[in-house]
């Protein structure tokens, strides 16, 4: 499916969902109580069979308040790919655990969680995976400390 | 919600109460982080019972030196330096991968030299990993004249790009724009040079391993991944084409001078140990084909399109490149606020941090022989894992 197809796609099957703007692939962006049948659907619906959760991360925005999650999806069967955006809020990082569908977010979850402190529900294994078990913070926060790092000179 | 928590420590230890002294007991041991078959600082924590490996619980981490993190402060430029310290193997191709998404975000049109050139290291580079992976995998499996042979190959085209880059390792080469250097006037004479050595050299390579009757018993019919398996794992590259799903971005999505060469992609159809080992075999042999028709046509061209340097902004928005590595996907996603000359956040989806966890999947019912067996057939360089 091209990429006009798809979107027109999915904003009829999920209304909540919207296209999102400034990337230079497909990409879709929707609300975090929408992201699991969203998710589902990606994964079981014939015309899109997203079989490939090529990649998970986060993105730190302070000054909104959020973070925002990105999940890649490839396609082996039709060939086409999609970007999914969703966000939570800072205070309360709480997002569903894709891992049913894809078990490879097993472990891209569990990295957020280590670098970012998203918290996943219902993460059958969630634990810290580069950094020890009881390092304070996470590092890919924009406002984490530590006393070993230095400023960029100017 | 159910949010829990947990940590390595509540894992594995022991249950309260063991039944007695003489029943059979599983119990965990550490492989790693300093053993021979990690190649690197991998610590696996296994299950065992008795000799057979009941659950495998990797334990990455150990050289982690926070690359995305330390991006945010440098430069795309500086970037570069930082992508050849993650899969040592295929530097040129992660410097590439980078120069590839700064330069499509950027709107940076590179000539057809430069892809020529990137192209052919690009090759180069997946030939030399895929003869030092063979010999790695000779001598974790026992037959140490196997590394020998591969590192004496490995050196030709480490000295091809010695004369041209003057690095061997953390090349530093592919920058956004174009390369740091034009390529030596004695390269292509060399490269030729090298086709024609490599293609009897690789006939060897089969007489001396390959048809070798343990190396058979050890790698056939073990650690099995199913093409389903495998994609729910995450996995890419040459360890995916090995159970029969033919994804090889340098075909489904083309990039460089790759649509206008001609080259097979391998597959496997049991997805074995066997099969791994061979698709990247016959990886070799397409990537001399590629190496060939190229060799000669090189295009005539500058070999930077932008000054040195220039400082080059991103406008503001997310982007995503990708770039079929000697392992396998290597994604760059890449966020800009449009204001500074530095990403405001960067992230690398390497390819061995996603093949790494099929070991989770394979190695349970297996010997502790075969986890050697399984582990080195994914090829895992870790320090693209921990990143």
């Amino acid at each position: 499916m091209d990429a006009e197809a798809l979107l027109e796609v999915l904003i009829a099957s999920e209304p909540a969902a919207r296209k999102r703007d400034k990337t230079n692939r497909t990409a879709i962006q929707a609300p975090v109580e929408n992201l699991l049948p969203l998710m589902k659907r990606l994964r079981q619906d014939e015309r899109l069979a997203f079989d490939l959760l090529l990649d998970h991360t986060a993105i730190d925005w302070l000054a909104e308040g959020r973070f925002e999650l990105v999940y890649n999806l490839y396609s082996t069967i039709h060939g086409h790919s999609l970007m999914v955006f969703t966000s939570v809020p800072r205070d309360n990082p709480l997002a569903p655990t894709v891992s049913e569908i894809w078990p490879t977010a097993h472990w891209q979850e569990r990295e957020v969680f280590d670098l970012f402190g998203v918290l996943y529900d219902d993460h059958p294994d969630l634990r810290r995976l580069f950094l020890d078990d009881d390092w304070k913070g996470n590092p890919l926060r924009k406002d984490y400390q530590d006393d070993s790092m230095l400023a960029r000179p100017q | 919600m159910t949010v829990r928590i947990r940590t390595l420590e509540e894992i594995v230890r022991p249950p309260q109460t063991a039944d007695s002294p003489f029943s059979t007991q599983e119990y965990f041991v550490n492989m790693g982080p300093q053993h021979p078959i990690a190649h690197g600082s991998l610590r696996l924590v296994l299950l065992l019972d008795g000799e057979t490996v009941r659950r495998v619980i990797p334990a990455p981490g150990y050289v982690h030196r926070g690359i995305e993190k330390m991006a945010e402060s440098l430069t795309y430029r500086q970037i570069v330096h930082l992508t050849d310290r993650m899969d040592y193997l295929s530097a040129l191709m992660n410097n590439w991968a980078l120069s590839k998404t700064v330069e499509e975000a950027g709107g940076i049109a590179t000539n057809p030299r430069i892809e020529t050139i990137r192209t052919l290291m690009a090759e180069l580079q997946r030939v030399q990993s895929h003869i030092l992976w063979w010999g790695v995998l000779g001598m974790d499996l026992g037959a140490f004249t196997a590394f020998l042979y591969a590192f004496r190959d490995r050196e030709i085209i480490g000295e091809i790009f010695e004369d041209t880059i003057g690095a061997r390792l953390t090349m530093n080469y592919i920058q956004p724009g174009g390369l740091m250097f034009d390529v030596h006037p004695d390269f292509a004479r060399k490269v030729k040079k090298l086709i024609v050595y490599l293609r009897t050299i690789l006939d060897e390579y089969d007489t001396l391993l390959s048809g070798n009757a343990i190396l058979q018993e050890r790698l056939r019919n073990i650690g099995v991944l199913t093409p389903e398996k495998a994609l729910a794992l995450g996995c890419t590259g040459p360890v995916l084409r090995a159970s029969g799903v033919p994804y090889d971005l340098r075909k489904a999505e083309p990039y460089g001078v790759y649509d206008q060469v001609e080259f097979d992609v391998v597959i496997g159809s049991r997805g074995d140990c066997w099969d791994r080992y061979y698709a990247r075999i016959e990886e070799i042999r397409q990537s001399l084909r590629i190496l060939e028709q190229l060799i000669d046509n090189i295009p005539p061209g500058p070999t930077m399109v932008t000054k040195f340097a220039e400082r080059i902004k991103i406008p503001e928005g997310a982007y995503y490149g990708q770039m079929e590595t000697a392992r396998g996907v290597l994604g760059v996603f890449l966020v800009s606020d449009g204001r500074a000359d530095t990403p405001y956040r960067i992230h690398f989806r390497s390819p061995n941090f996603n093949n790494l966890w099929a070991i989770t999947a394979l190695a349970p019912g297996w010997r502790i022989a075969d986890l050697i067996a399984i582990q080195s057939s994914l090829d895992l360089v870790i320090p693209d894992i921990d990143r």
